[in-house]
């Protein structure tokens, strides 16, 4: 019998446009994007900047730390992955990059998230190839 | 070329059922399509051009084998719960360029008998933005709640503000017979309600019910001649909004795009509205539509919604016939917008009547606030 996955919740797809963005994360590292031609950051991963369709574009090493911008504690959901681990909190994060990221945040009771709170990336190993980046506060 | 006072809506015919598990989704549109045909005076045989959505990929095709139609005209815009808005107005666009005469919008769904988890079920779709979102569990609760809780820390809008929009659809809603939730409820109701995704309670939530209904649209010249007074189609507008490559600012909506752009199509202002019509998702979706369709300003849709104002006799009576907080809500509820604002213009609401009410507005949104949505604004007169 095969052995029950761990990881139950969605598995993101890795596409020509997003590959390198999740290859970072296996190595536990957030990157977003930047535009050569216009210089406009952005995420999620593109091929081609959603500006000006300029293809000449650099991945930008994040620092890892931003700020709540909203958040919601979730106490209800069927999905699998998620109704054995209710309530969680979805949340959007500003990165100090400047870019606002859905992401969870984790490492903390979900009482004492807040908005305008500092956090910084952690990564769940969700398959030997799959790194989810997530936040927990910062300096905890 | 503009649309204003080319096409006008005939006949509108909203199911009456809440809970229909002895029928199908099919038997519920052919059902509506009768009744708002019949309410236009008007047979299957006139039909020349077929709107629908919440179907398969080519399920308009296979609604017009159904109903055995060949229509000149197919539009299955498939844009969320604003997409029969949307319709209505691409209905009108269609006619005014001489495509079709007679267009028939159609809408059935079971999801209640279904048992489909529309608010909270985990899910997750295969575009490309899904793939960096549907891990972290985005119900469509949840992806509200994001933005009533932003709301709520920018401006200070409170539980009870929201709670408001609650209770007035109720109260709207124990004035209409066919409304599923007809009892009244107080703003301590709604906030002694589990949470389902904070700050959102359960009587923040619009239901889950079945349904149907269906419009027909056709020339200004035909409607004329037609069984009822016909309900001028002013002018329409529709957009979408989304995370902006990361820029995302959760305060606004669609509507903000949608909303100036469909009154100055209809040479209007705010204050000529009379009535409105405005997608109750949430509490949340109410109070952020409105200031984004410039009602209000931005941040002062939670006052704007209290002591009455949106309620019948106030300044600007909304969702007269309950909403999807307390009427019915099978999914997508865009349709009923534009049957309740037509049947307001004609003046057959008896007791949730609007008096001397000529101009409605009635804006849909399709998705979620909080990560990708559609926008569609109709602007109706007698």
């Amino acid at each position: 019998m095969a052995e029950e996955k761990k990881y139950k919740k969605p598995i993101p797809r890795v596409d020509e446009e997003s590959r390198p963005f999740w290859e970072a994360c296996a190595r536990h590292e957030l990157y977003v994007q930047k535009c050569r031609s216009c210089g406009k950051v952005f995420y999620y991963a593109r091929s081609f900047c959603p500006e000006d369709l300029s293809q000449d574009l650099e991945w930008v090493k994040c620092s890892g730390k931003g700020k709540v911008y909203t958040f919601t504690v979730t106490r209800q959901n069927q999905g699998a992955g998620f109704r054995d681990n209710l309530p969680y909190v979805m949340a959007y994060v500003e990165l100090d990059e400047g870019v606002r990221m859905l992401t969870n945040i984790v490492d903390c009771k979900p009482e004492e998230v807040k908005i305008g709170m500092p956090v910084e990336v952690t990564f769940e190993d969700a398959t030997p190839e799959i790194s989810i980046p997530l936040f927990r506060p910062a300096g905890k | 070329m503009s649309i204003t006072g080319k096409a006008a809506i005939a006949g509108v015919y909203e199911h009456p059922l809440r809970l229909a598990p002895h029928k199908t989704q099919y038997q519920i549109m052919a059902e509506s399509a009768r009744g708002a045909l019949e309410d236009a005076g008007l047979t299957l045989k006139d039909v020349d051009g077929l709107f629908t959505s919440g179907v398969g990929g080519m399920g308009i095709v296979s609604l017009a084998e159904h109903l055995n139609l060949y229509p000149d005209y197919l539009d299955s815009n498939s844009i969320g719960g604003s997409s029969f808005v949307s319709h209505t107005g691409h209905a009108a666009a269609a006619i005014a360029a001489g495509y079709c005469n007679v267009a028939l919008i159609l809408y059935g769904s079971t999801w209640s008998s279904d048992r489909f988890a529309i608010g909270t079920g985990g899910g997750g779709g295969s575009d490309p933005p899904e793939h960096f979102e549907s891990t972290y569990g985005p119900t469509t609760v949840g992806d509200y709640a994001l933005v009533a809780q932003r709301h709520m820390h920018e401006f200070g809008t409170t539980g009870a503000q929201l709670a408001e929009i609650a209770v007035t659809m109720r109260k709207h809603a124990s004035l209409n017979p066919l409304a599923k939730f007809r009892d009244p409820i107080t703003v301590e109701d709604v906030l002694a309600s589990r949470v389902v995704s904070s700050p959102l309670h359960l009587l923040d939530c619009c239901m889950i019910s079945d349904g149907g209904g269906a419009i027909v649209v056709t020339s200004a010249e035909r409607a004329r001649d037609l069984k009822k007074k016909p309900v001028s189609i002013l002018s329409a507008a529709e957009t979408c909004y989304h995370t902006s490559a990361g820029m995302r600012d959760l305060t606004n909506a669609a509507a903000k795009q949608s909303g100036p752009k469909a009154l100055a199509r209809a040479g209007l202002a705010h204050k000529d509205i009379d009535m409105a019509m405005i997608y109750d998702s949430f509490t949340i979706t109410v109070c952020v539509t409105l200031e984004s369709l410039g009602f209000c300003k931005k941040g002062e849709g939670g006052s704007f919604v209290q002591n009455g104002r949106i309620g019948l006799g106030g300044e600007l009576p909304i969702n007269t016939d309950g909403g999807g907080l307390s009427s019915n809500h099978p999914g997508m509820r865009g349709i009923f917008l534009v049957i309740e604002a037509t049947k307001q213009l004609r003046g057959e609401c008896g007791d949730r009547q609007v008096k001397d009410c000529q101009l409605a507005l009635c804006h849909g949104t399709g998705g979620t606030l909080g990560l990708r949505h559609s926008g569609a604004t109709l602007v109706l007169g007698v």
